[in-house]
């Protein structure tokens, strides 16, 4: 009886804070598929005529290649470069490493506002304006410190070991790393991928300044979002939600799956 | 760990493993250099960028260019002019509000899932819980303003009740402002508790209640004290990315009041004043550097 006095209030609370957690999600999603003019109550739906516009706007169309394309390259650039790093610093000595770990690091202590700041101010120095390849720039900046930790952090002993026997055997430095390391770790090299990506896809004030007519999606949102509350955000906001779950689940999949595979 | 390697380094040889045999071909060290591409990068695109921003905040705007006057008047006026210093409050005021509440509203969380859900569905509820995490971050602030609009939901559902008469204003003022980062913040501190939490050993809680400690002393005794070090590093996220943060004031608080970041934003967008803007930027910046320092060192104690 006693332990039933502290478990009833313990999920009452439980399912109170989920549903706090989950209430502008589900009265996002909902409203996204409301018949009239406004995402407000009450809801006269279901109807697919805001995904319809939204599939039927360009600038929106064109905002989320936009996107995927900084997302996808941005990426691309991070990981490589993490990837790089992370075998580099693998290899190098311990006291050597400190003041590098701590330069690749550095950019997540400082907050994206100031990052895409800096990075206007220089390129506007140096003459080269705003561009997506400048965005592209700002998200590498933010995303190789994670990609970078993510792939060190499962540089192990027994990395060293097949490291150790590659080289023994006379491979060098880039056939060990291309041909043993990388297959070892395509787990959280996939893994930091889509993380990198997750946040390349949702960032908004590097994009916001960095960028002059080929905006990207979230900003484009924004830009909608001026005009007052309306369906479309909606639509366009699930299907942006939709997309990034769909990365993040890849990306869970990909270490579990390694997981279950290692033990 | 990993730099406990020295026995897996040398083979049955006896010989360091790095050195390639005798005879094999001596491979470049190429591996010494793969660091520089990273390296490069961070230092041209950041370190740079950072540093040009400490030289532009001694600049001036003039006739749409920027000078290199080299003067501390940015500096002046951020501390002369009431709006700024005004703003700089009201961030550190927005953003202790939302560190408390959400350390608040998030540790009962993470402690029931942690003590009360039975252990198979733990994982389950974890990822449920943090599952809108990737909702558009632009997107998620505009979703609490269907919930809290004058004609939103909640005053719908309020007014339908007949507990209110007309609809209360909640959307466009501070509380909004601070129920949208503390939305964000429940999930990514619930997370960090929880993880502090579940590597208590259940023989402290035992121990514990087998001296006659009621569950509340336990609680306040022995589990808060163990998971002071998660509730710190989500409290120091929290603290660093709210005060940061442009697109939540800016949709969910309306025009009432300016917090930093608007303000930064103010100055590029509006006036285009580069200068100010970097001078505010390295403020907010120095700012944020203080309080890590201060966090650390009491992180430090905290352990000792």
């Amino acid at each position: 009886m006693r332990r039933l006095l502290l478990e009833v209030p313990a999920w009452v609370l439980l399912f109170a804070m989920l549903s706090f957690i989950y209430l502008p999600v589900v009265v996002l999603v909902l409203f996204s598929f409301q018949g009239s003019d406004l995402p407000v109550p009450p809801f006269d739906g279901p109807s697919l005529e805001w995904y319809r516009r939204v599939l039927a706007n360009d600038r929106l169309i064109s905002s989320l290649g936009n996107s995927l394309i900084v997302g996808v390259a941005s990426s691309a650039v991070a990981t490589l470069l993490g990837f790089l790093a992370a075998y580099s610093m693998f290899r190098m000595a311990p006291k050597a490493a400190g003041l590098v770990r701590v330069l690749l690091i550095a950019p997540v202590t400082v907050a994206n506002l100031i990052v895409g700041l800096g990075l206007l101010i220089v390129f506007n120095l140096a003459g080269l304006g705003r561009s997506l390849v400048a965005v592209g720039i700002g998200h590498v900046v933010i995303n190789l410190p994670l990609c970078y930790a993510i792939i060190y952090s499962q540089f192990g002993d027994q990395l060293r070991n097949l490291d150790n026997a590659a080289h023994d055997l006379g491979a060098g430095d880039l056939a060990t790393m291309s041909r043993v390391i990388a297959p070892v770790l395509i787990a959280p090299i996939v893994a930091a991928f889509c993380v990198s990506f997750t946040l390349s896809w949702d960032e908004f004030i590097i994009a916001m300044l960095l960028s002059r007519f080929d905006v990207t999606l979230p900003v484009m949102i924004f830009e909608l979002m001026r005009a007052g509350l309306t369906p479309e955000v909606n639509a366009a906001g699930t299907i942006v939600f939709a997309i990034s779950i769909f990365t993040a689940v890849i990306a869970a999949l990909t270490m579990l799956l390694k997981q279950r595979r290692d033990s | 760990m990993k730099t406990d390697s020295s026995t897996a380094i040398v083979q049955p040889g006896g010989r360091p493993a790095s050195t390639p045999l005798a005879g094999a071909a001596t491979p470049i060290d190429l591996a010494r250099w793969m660091i520089w591409p990273a390296v490069l990068f961070t230092i041209v695109f950041f370190v740079v960028p950072l540093i040009t921003m400490v030289l532009v905040s001694f600049w001036v705007r003039s006739g749409g260019t920027l000078v290199p006057d080299w003067t501390v008047q940015n500096y002046v006026k951020f501390f002369t002019r009431d709006y700024l210093l005004i703003a700089l409050r009201n961030s550190i005021e927005v953003t202790l509000l939302t560190t408390a509440l959400s350390v608040l509203l998030a540790y009962p969380l993470a402690y029931i899932l942690a003590f009360h859900v039975p252990e198979r569905w733990q994982k389950i509820v974890l990822i449920l819980a943090v599952l809108p995490f990737w909702t558009s971050y632009v997107v998620r602030s505009y979703s609490w303003l269907l919930v809290i609009g004058d004609n939103g939901i909640l005053n719908k559902l309020l007014l339908d009740l007949g507990l209110i008469s007309e609809p209360l204003r909640l959307a466009y003022t501070r509380s909004a402002t601070v129920l949208g980062f503390v939305h964000f913040f429940v999930m990514l501190l619930t997370l960090t508790i929880y993880a502090n939490l579940i590597q208590i050993s259940p023989s402290y809680l035992k121990a514990a209640q087998d001296l006659g400690a009621s569950t509340i002393r336990v609680i306040w005794h022995v589990i808060l004290p163990l998971s002071l070090p998660g509730i710190a590093v989500g409290a120091f996220l929290t603290f660093v990315i709210t005060i940061g943060d442009y697109v939540t004031p800016q949709i969910l608080g309306g025009n009432t009041e300016v917090l930093m970041p608007q303000a930064i934003m103010l100055q590029i967008v509006r006036t285009a004043d580069l200068p100010m803007a970097a001078t505010l930027s390295l403020v907010l910046m120095t700012f944020v550097m203080g309080v890590y320092l201060i966090f650390q060192r009491y992180l430090k104690m905290d352990r000792v």
